[in-house]
């Protein structure tokens, strides 16, 4: 057995190499960040700062505040909204069986891997018919498009749970609704956190729909940072510290919710 | 198993959201499909009839015929790597070693980042700049002696495909991992117990039961990367903004829409992508919905 634990021990070296090469791109965009102006060479990229300036950060935020802001305003309703119809939609669908439920649920389900490209066209024909504008109508497209997997997750959740407990309620006289809030919404609250967690991080991420539906007064991040790195003017150190800014409310979630994050990320593929 | 009254309030809490979809996702894709054959060119909406002009315009010209190649690319680059590396790390991870949830969160931890943000990042560490002004892992490979690793990446002629392909995995295997993990863990150790009385080798074991007992993950892990990869859109716009070398059709699709006003063949090729994903994932769908029963 000594032998044994030797020679898994050695499994670290494998194991240490990756997390060089995942830990990377943090680095660059650590160390950079925290150089000072006077610092920033493209050929001393990896050395350490020789100090701790905020120099690339306060440049960073001060050109991308607005955005940060905007994606706050526009994600926050889009994941609470998403997730309440999606807890909705799950508890119908998985505790009433009527004719067709089994029809209309894989229907529900290919919303969720279309590529966006392929309704992208009438998404915004429609959005300026209808009159809805900018971030009211990226929080919109946010909420519908997420009501796939918000749905998808509930329904598995609701599903598993014993009939005998809903039974016991209308025993003792609930109707559907009570059933629903005395019962289903408060043992819900991880699977809450699964789907917050997933919307959140997907309406923060994306650049699809920010990009064709939001002008430059209410671009959220992704697309304020895309098009900072686009830019010949704002030099490579600065949009390294602005990445981070961009990167740090979705990766905090994950530091300390990382176990409900991977919850969701499998329900995404079907497997959760 | 409830009354009249609750199917009626059933209906009346899931019609909006099965409306929305209905709306957002199948009119939506119906409109496109209309749009696609018609002749709209321009800022205005023009719905005259053009049958299948626009596709058969795309099948002959020679930059969808890059897009697809570089399509084929970026998903055999990627869906192999981040499968081949998601498995080796999950297989690593389950020896029960010390420390196993720390490199699992490690390993994960970009799948909560933006395509965006990858792409910004990695687009520096990729720098192709030579001679002096070499930086990014070049200059890394060139401090350690590596030369031989040196390279264009992303402006490779024909190959630069594979180097937005490497950030993508970088991005995705922890993910595949996380699948491959779960499908370990529910393999009975019974399983491997036996198998190791009747004399087998740890590698027997693997390649005799556990490989062939995670065939669903596998199959998964290649449909979910599969359609992602011919999705891929953010990705190489932030690394390398839109350039021919590396265009793929989402970006093709961008640029003739709304950059051209060609609104008509845009729509065609948005509905060639979906085809393609739907040709994937419709099957899954019923194989997984039918698992479940």
């Amino acid at each position: 057995m000594r032998i044994k634990a030797l020679r898994k021990n050695w499994l670290y070296v494998p194991l240490i190499a990756l997390a060089i090469f995942y830990l990377l791109p943090m680095y660059v965009m650590l160390v950079t960040g925290f150089k000072s102006f006077a610092e920033i060479n493209l050929q001393t990229m990896w050395n350490l700062p020789h100090g701790l300036s905020l120099d690339n950060f306060i440049e960073a935020f001060s050109k991308l505040a607005p955005s940060l802001r905007n994606s706050f305003v526009m994600v926050i309703p889009a994941t609470l909204i998403s997730s309440m119809l999606g807890s909705l939609n799950g508890f119908v669908l998985a505790k009433w069986k009527f004719r067709g439920a089994d029809i209309i649920f894989p229907f529900i389900l290919f919303g969720m891997f279309i590529p966006y490209q392929s309704i992208i066209i009438p998404l915004v024909q429609f959005m300026n018919a209808a009159g809805i504008k900018g971030l009211a109508g990226l929080a919109m497209a946010h909420i519908i498009y997420g009501i796939p997997i918000t749905t998808l997750t509930f329904r598995n959740y609701y599903a598993s749970l014993p009939q005998e407990l809903l039974e016991a309620a209308k025993i003792d006289g609930a109707d559907m609704l009570g059933v629903y809030w005395h019962i289903l919404l408060p043992i819900s609250i991880p699977s809450f956190v699964v789907v917050l967690i997933w919307q959140f991080t997907s309406a923060w991420n994306d650049f699809l729909f920010a990009v064709v539906l939001t002008g430059n007064n209410d671009w959220p991040i992704t697309v304020a940072l895309n098009n900072m790195a686009g830019s010949q003017i704002i030099s490579w150190n600065v949009q390294m510290a602005g990445s981070l800014l961009a990167a740090l409310p979705t990766l905090l979630v994950y530091i300390f919710l990382g176990r409900y994050f991977l919850r969701g990320l499998l329900a995404g593929s079907l497997k959760g | 198993m409830f009354k009249n009254k609750d199917r009626y309030l059933s209906i009346i809490l899931i019609s909006p959201s099965i409306l929305a979809v209905l709306i957002f996702v199948y009119v939506f894709i119906g409109w496109s499909i209309r749009v696609s054959l018609s002749k709209w060119k321009g800022l205005l909406p023009d719905y005259t009839w053009a049958g299948f002009k626009n596709y058969l315009a795309l099948f002959s010209d020679p930059r969808f015929a890059v897009d697809v190649r570089n399509t084929l690319i970026f998903t055999g680059v990627f869906v192999i790597g981040s499968i081949f590396l998601g498995f080796l790390m999950a297989v690593m991870l389950d020896q029960g070693l010390k420390g196993e949830g720390f490199f699992r969160s490690l390993f994960l931890f970009p799948m909560a980042i933006s395509y965006i943000v990858t792409g910004v990042v990695w687009r520096w560490l990729m720098n192709p700049a030579t001679g002096t002004r070499t930086s990014g892992l070049n200059l890394l490979f060139t401090t350690f002696h590596l030369d031989f690793l040196v390279n264009q990446w992303y402006t490779t002629p024909k190959w630069g495909m594979a180097a937005i392909a490497l950030a993508a995995i970088w991005q995705m295997s922890g993910y595949t991992m996380a699948l491959y993990l779960a499908g370990l863990r529910s393999i009975p150790i019974e399983l491997r117990e036996a198998a190791r009385i009747d004399g087998a080798s740890e590698i027997q074991i693997y390649r005799r039961i556990i490989l062939p007992l995670l065939t669903p993950v596998s199959l998964s892990a290649l449909i979910i990367l599969g359609h992602m990869s011919l999705k891929v859109f953010d990705l190489i716009i932030a690394m390398a903004g839109k350039q021919l070398p590396l265009d793929v059709p989402s970006i093709y699709m961008w640029q003739t829409t709304f950059d051209g006003l060609f609104y008509s063949r845009g729509a065609a090729i948005s509905i060639l992508l979906l085809i393609s994903v739907a040709v994937l994932i419709i099957p899954y769908i019923r194989y997984t919905l039918r698992e479940e029963e």
